[in-house]
């Protein structure tokens, strides 16, 4: 008969995280519809919006130039409210409760889903410029600019995996936290990432202005076009910040009560 | 303390205005399988719950391992293994990854997981299918996984909700095989079940819970016996059971029921006579509750 090993100390944080994490990319990389669907949909994307909408929008053929960080920003947002559904199916699994009776730190069970997401994110922002270098993007900025823009991203890319994260433990069910998902993708629409505000009716051009997708747009855009004001950038780094952190506080409180009561 | 596993007083919970858990008592002994009996929405997997730390409950005292389950939690987790209704696995990950996932995170290293998991999958004759997917497991082969993951680094407790709900007559009897195996080596068992023969199978203990309340405790000996020593059936000439009677056994008492029921049943009634099984214990339990119930309200 198999004599269970002496008793062990259990993992650390880091390896908690670092299993994981492991677990995620695991997870995600298995989901081959939606890795397929995350590769697709930037070079959809790109090539819609650059050929087919961008005549239309700005006849001057420089539309690629202006349009390249909305579409990256969208991407991001749907890559990353997959993690809505991952993190609400293991919310209703019955692997959690074995997690939770586990004497370890058991929200890493988010923070691998959110770290995967950021790796399948940035997998498919590469994706995304390299599509667009290649139907004649011509960013003029320096390295300095390039790793600021970036670094933008992955903010943005964080920030929203944990609201999504966040939306998918409040939720309870897949499906549901598909749902209330989508509509955050619907954000980017209503900033400068596809038309300028100035072109939208008054009354939507105070939505437009006050949200957070228009900021990080216009910082990402300015640095990638050199034409960057530090307030952008401010404004962008400051509204990622303030989502992350809310969205981590939101899933800590509801990771809690979920656990309390079942 | 020292001597029970599992000590419990007095415990309560409601979920809103729903009362799941109307005062429990009960003291499992080291070694021994426990099995909590009972209908759906009797309360089991609440107190399950309860007892691995999921749940925290209302009132009342537990004790895990000498550990109470409120104020020292940790210490209770390092004793415990629990596997839920729904198989605990990672069903997009192979049966070798889902084990060497819980190695890593019980403190194993990487090459010590290795072993563990070969070792596990081999013992719980999964070699075969480690390196596949457990969706494409039969519901057998997910409680196998199920109790290999449990079994990962020493768990003095063992709690199994339901563990062979689902499954066919030959993997449930494989299964209480090994949960046999598991007791023979000093772990404790705490599992719930719907079915009266795994109780009267495997339980050193029985209790019988409905409405969030045990109803009976004993050793399923001890249980049959309170609906006497021998059932008297009585079967239509379709060969449906009519009726079935606990008697003593004796010459006497048998004689007097029968002679009783010739005057109120058909002649041609056809009688014989079997031991009581969990199912006479378990309709005589509920329904003696019931009708105690109805007593008290009118």
């Amino acid at each position: 008969m198999m004599t269970p090993l002496t008793s062990t100390k259990p993992a650390s944080v880091w390896v908690t995280n670092a299993v994981f994490i492991g677990r995620g990319i695991r997870l995600s990389l298995r989901n081959v519809e939606a890795l397929i669907m995350a590769i697709m949909l930037p070079v959809m994307l790109m090539l819609l919006f650059t050929y087919v909408f961008g005549g239309a929008i700005d006849p001057s053929g420089n539309y690629v130039n202006y349009v390249v960080p909305g579409i990256i920003l969208l991407c991001a947002g749907f890559g990353s409210s997959s993690t809505a559904v991952v993190v609400a199916e293991d919310m209703t699994n019955g692997i959690i409760d074995r997690f939770r009776t586990m004497p370890i730190r058991c929200l890493s069970v988010v923070t691998g889903h959110v770290v995967a997401s950021l790796a399948r994110n940035l997998f498919a922002t590469g994706v995304v410029i390299a599509v667009a270098l290649l139907v004649g993007f011509r960013p003029s900025a320096n390295l300095l600019a390039w790793l600021g823009a970036l670094g933008i991203i992955v903010l943005f890319i964080f920030a929203f995996t944990w609201l999504f994260a966040a939306i998918g433990l409040v939720t309870g069910s897949p499906s549901s936290a598909s749902g209330y998902g989508f509509i955050l993708l619907f954000l980017p629409y209503l900033s400068s990432a596809f038309v300028p505000i100035e072109t939208m009716p008054s009354w939507l051009r105070g939505v437009a202005n006050n949200q957070p997708i228009t900021p990080v747009i216009e910082a990402i855009r300015g640095l990638l076009n050199g034409t960057s004001t530090p307030t952008n950038v401010w404004l962008a780094i400051g509204w990622c910040l303030a989502i992350l952190l809310a969205s981590i506080l939101w899933s800590v409180i509801a990771f809690r009560r979920k656990a309390g009561r079942r | 303390m020292g001597q029970y596993a599992i000590e419990v007083k007095g415990l309560r919970k409601k979920f809103g205005n729903q009362i799941v858990l109307n005062g429990i008592d009960l003291k499992v002994p080291q070694g021994t399988i426990y099995a909590l009996l009972g209908p759906n929405g009797a309360g089991k997997t609440t107190l399950i719950h309860i007892l691995s730390t999921l749940v925290a409950p209302d009132e009342g005292s537990v004790h895990v391992s000498g550990y109470d389950i409120r104020t020292e939690k940790n210490l209770v987790k390092h004793a415990i293994s629990l596997t839920g209704q729904f198989a605990a696995v990672d069903e997009m990950l192979t049966g070798e990854e889902n084990l060497r996932m819980i190695c890593r995170l019980s403190g194993l290293t990487t090459a010590e997981s290795r072993v563990r998991s070969s070792q596990l999958l081999h013992h719980f004759d999964l070699t075969a299918s480690g390196r596949k997917r457990v969706k494409t497991y039969s519901g057998g082969m997910r409680r196998r996984l199920d109790l290999a993951i449990s079994l990962v680094t020493s768990r003095s407790i063992l709690f199994l909700d339901e563990p062979t709900t689902g499954l066919d007559t030959i993997s449930r009897r494989a299964l209480w095989d090994i949960i046999l195996q598991l007791r023979n080596q000093g772990i404790t068992i705490f599992l719930t079940t719907q079915y009266l023969e795994e109780a009267d199978q495997l339980a050193d203990t029985v209790a019988v819970i409905t409405d969030g309340r045990v109803v009976a405790t004993g050793t399923p000996e001890e249980l049959k016996s309170r609906v006497g020593e021998e059932v008297i059936e009585l079967r239509n000439l379709k060969d449906e059971v009519i009726r079935t009677i606990p008697t003593s056994g004796t010459v006497h008492d048998m004689g007097q029921t029968l002679h009783e029921l010739s005057h109120t049943v058909p002649k041609d009634t056809r009688v014989s006579i079997r031991k009581p099984s969990m199912d006479d214990v378990f309709l005589a339990l509920t329904t003696t509750t019931i009708k105690e119930l109805e007593g008290i309200s009118s």
